[in-house]
């Protein structure tokens, strides 16, 4: 059996990328984009329903590894019926949590995303778990359904104003 | 030994057999004693012995080289080419006798035409500046494959971008092996050049380069073969190949970063224009008229990496004295016991299954993704690649987004290959 040390393929993660929550695409969202990792071919939709400042409904989809999609998979359910700014507010403390900059028992709002924080010891697959996030961050900023333009691309987004 | 044949000039070894008395070099291959030259394999990782499987990237130093680089920079380094006194004279001795080790490892007519280059890529970019860029024009046609690494196409895309030149490239079939009847379709009056792996970097496929050489040249075309993956595990004789270029790197075999060799004929070295300007690559220089230095000089403008060249030169001292042809037996052996074990597993599946193969073996974990098995594996301390290997057009050709390769080099015993099984295993049971 091979040891996790890192703690980062726990059974939470595991069960999100086996049976992914909110998977698939809104048929008319209101915001969408699409986030791409060239490096290692993570590729994902993020469509999601904006009724007033909440979000309604959300769902992606798409091909990537455990991490990315476990990640994606949590995020719609912590962000699902929350306001803008609050979902906001955890792509941010998210992405800094995954770098290594926050301690997630300094955040209200973290809470199971906790089970990321070990992503921040192996470089390489920090933008596995923050692709969703800058993806969600593209889909608040971007045109209904328009496809994704180089602005807004969420690899290009630097992460340290997240 | 010398390196006198471009193929495997020994049969494979068989796992649990031993070869005819006189059939192998006279020197027995001793893997433990191999292993012993190389201190970075004792290392742990994770709280496990190092499995180093990700040779096909770059390969670990002995303790030979490292020895090497410090009495060059411990008694021997001054810059070369020019000033009298003692230690320039020793290192630009030790310079060039590092280009004679190259050249004798590959078997070139002369040193002049061994090139030292910043690896591979600097290499192919050399010729596609010094003999593209001077010799393809409008409507002239290159023919690369589908196997090519990036380095092997993106400079010849941005030439023919600047000239409105057209790029035209050789389909595999699935096991990954080259169409060779579609290759020789490809040719037409407007054809100019032909750029072509020897190995395969993502599969480990062995390319048919010295007939598709032959065919080339029939119709006076030149062939540049990148050698990265070939140069590392199979005795290299670039006359037998006949090849007008051939580009490799010293930090996959065995050698420093930031050195490589680009091997060209004499007459083509001679007909092209110079790549760098600045110091070393000049004869005479007047503001109103520069003169160039003969080749090699010529394409080697500025201070070159004097303690890499001469760490490369006792790196293919220390291939040479285990020999070639041992290497590559051993590196059959590996293959051939990793191929086995790893189709025996379920839900594995084998990327690239070419007849002739290089021991480089790229394969899918069904369910899993690469970067998953990777960081999994890593735990266990084995380091495979993963990702799309610098070769996006034959991942899109072969479906896949990304593979995990495990590459081996002669240090490699059967023991890891099995680690690697059994690591594989552990994956695919963390994922139930």
């Amino acid at each position: 059996m091979i040891a996790d040390p890192k703690g980062l393929y726990q059974e939470v993660i595991l069960d999100h990328n086996r049976k992914p929550r909110n998977y698939g695409l809104l048929e008319h969202p209101s915001h969408h984009a699409e986030g791409l990792n060239p490096l290692c071919g993570d590729h994902i939709h993020v469509s999601l329903d904006l009724a007033g400042d909440n979000v309604e409904a959300i769902a992606f989809q798409g091909e990537s590894c455990a991490i990315c999609k476990a990640s994606a998979s949590m995020m719609t359910v912590a962000v699902k019926g929350k306001s803008r700014s609050d979902a906001q507010t955890l792509i941010g403390e998210f992405v800094a949590m995954a770098t290594g900059r926050l301690d997630p028992q300094n955040s209200l709002h973290i809470g199971r995303l906790a089970v990321f924080a070990g992503i921040s010891e192996l470089p390489m697959r920090v933008k596995c778990a923050i692709l969703p996030w800058h993806t969600l961050r593209a889909a608040f900023s971007a045109v209904a359904t328009a496809s994704t333009e180089a602005d807004a691309d969420p690899m290009q987004t630097p992460l340290g104003d997240a | 030994m010398s390196a006198k044949s471009s193929t495997l000039a020994a049969p494979p070894a068989l796992p649990g057999t031993r070869p005819e008395p006189g059939a192998m070099p006279t020197r027995a291959f001793d893997i433990e004693r191999i292993r012993a030259d190389f201190p970075i394999l004792k290392l742990q990782v994770a709280g496990k012995p190092l499995v180093y499987l990700d040779n096909a990237a770059s390969s670990q130093m002995p303790q030979a080289v490292i020895d090497r680089l410090v009495r060059y920079q411990t008694t021997e380094h001054a810059n070369i080419h020019r000033a009298v006194h003692h230690l320039s004279e020793t290192a630009t001795a030790g310079y060039e006798a590092a280009r004679g080790k190259l050249q004798r490892f590959i078997n070139a007519r002369e040193a002049r035409e061994v090139i030292f280059t910043s690896g591979t890529t600097d290499g192919i970019n050399l010729v596609m500046q010094g003999w593209g860029r001077k010799f393809i024009g409008a409507g002239d046609e290159i023919i690369l494959t589908v196997l090519e690494h990036h380095s092997n196409i993106v400079p010849w895309q941005m030439l023919a971008t600047e000239k409105g030149a057209t790029i035209r490239v050789v389909p595999i079939n699935d096991a990954g092996e080259l169409q060779l009847d579609d290759y020789e379709s490809l040719f037409n009056e407007r054809t100019r050049f032909v750029g072509v792996g020897h190995i395969s970097n993502a599969l480990g496929s062995i390319n048919p380069v010295k007939r598709m050489i032959a065919f080339a040249h029939a119709r006076g075309v030149p062939v540049l073969v990148d050698g990265a993956q070939a140069a590392p595990h199979l005795a290299v004789d670039v006359q037998d190949l006949d090849c007008d270029f051939y580009a490799f790197s010293g930090h996959k075999m065995c050698g420093p970063t930031g050195i490589g060799v680009l091997y060209g004929r004499a007459a083509l070295l001679e007909a092209m224009q110079p790549f760098k300007g600045g110091g070393d690559m000049i004869h005479t220089v007047t503001f109103e008229k520069t003169t160039y230095n003969t080749i090699p000089h010529k394409f080697e403008a500025g201070t070159p990496p004097i303690a890499a060249a001469i760490g490369l030169g006792a790196a293919v001292d220390y291939l040479s004295a285990i020999g070639m042809a041992q290497v590559a037996a051993h590196e059959h052996e590996l293959l051939h016991h990793a191929s086995e074990r790893l189709r025996e597993l379920p839900g594995v599946r084998l990327v690239g299954t070419a007849a002739d193969k290089a021991a480089v073996l790229s394969f899918a974990v069904e369910g899993i993704h690469p970067h998953d098995v990777g960081t999994l594996l890593n735990q266990e301390g084995i380091a495979v690649r993963t990702g799309h290997h610098c070769a996006q057009p034959l991942m899109k050709r072969l479906g896949v987004a990304a593979t995990s390769r495990a590459s081996f080099a002669f240090y490699n015993t059967l023991a890891e290959v099995d680690a690697l099984v059994a690591g594989i295993r552990g994956v695919q049971k963390v994922f139930g």
